[in-house]
């Protein structure tokens, strides 16, 4: 298994670990008051944004780690650039991505049209975002395997 | 993946051309290994440049490294 492989496999884990286990940390911080109350606004608009920042650091750190453990294990030093396979594959998953969030974004307004509790809209929008990373992820996966 | 046309000569002319390594060759071309890896199993179509600078690593023709027809796939 080459390096794109396997650096597309621990991208895939590690946005299934770290959503769920934000998701598990903020669980129990959910306001008890109404469902509408500007309280729960603060908490999906404070989710969304320690979401965003907590997976940006641990994406790092994850790949920082990632480039370490390749190296001691194959003695093989990773790539330091992009050639024109990984910029297809890139544009591939990136394509895939946007498709699946505005997807997502699209249901999200459709559950507000149907009058659903902002809340849904909330979810939708988070599990479109969290959806829209394993698909790039896993359309990266695909291609490196399968081809182009 | 898709139909893919375009095959290659790689693999036999790396081993022609003193066993030159997948590593090696990526070096010549300006690409990464997975790529050269990617070519040789048929799933990717390069493009013209990296057809021409392949070809070039091998001091070769283009004609001779790729070919284009039906059943490209071994």
């Amino acid at each position: 298994m080459t390096y794109q492989e396997k650096k597309s496999i621990v991208s895939l884990i590690s946005a299934i670990l770290i959503f769920g286990s934000f998701c598990l940390y903020m669980y129990p911080q959910f306001p008890e008051g109404g469902l509408e109350s500007t309280e729960t606004f603060r908490f999906w608009g404070s989710f969304v944004l320690i979401l965003t920042l907590v997976s940006i650091v641990a994406h790092i750190m994850i790949s920082i780690i990632f480039n370490i453990v390749f190296r001691i294990t194959t003695n093989e030093k990773e790539p330091s650039f992009e050639d024109e396979l990984d910029k297809l594959i890139t544009l591939k998953a990136n394509r895939n991505s946007f498709f699946m969030f505005i997807i997502g974004f699209l249901l999200a307004m459709g559950s507000l049209v149907i009058s659903q509790p902002s809340q849904l809209m909330f979810l939708i929008l988070i599990t479109s975002g969290f959806v829209s990373d394993v698909t790039g992820s896993v359309t990266k996966l695909y291609h490196y395997r399968k081809g182009v | 993946m898709g139909k893919n046309l375009v095959g290659n000569h790689i693999r036999k002319l790396r081993f022609n051309h003193d066993e030159m390594t997948q590593q090696q060759l990526a070096d010549k071309a300006g690409v990464t290994r997975q790529t050269i890896v990617a070519l040789e199993k048929g799933n990717y179509s390069p493009s013209l440049e990296l057809a021409f600078r392949i070809a070039h690593a091998f001091n070769l023709p283009l004609e001779e490294v790729f070919f284009y027809g039906e059943n490209t796939k071994k």
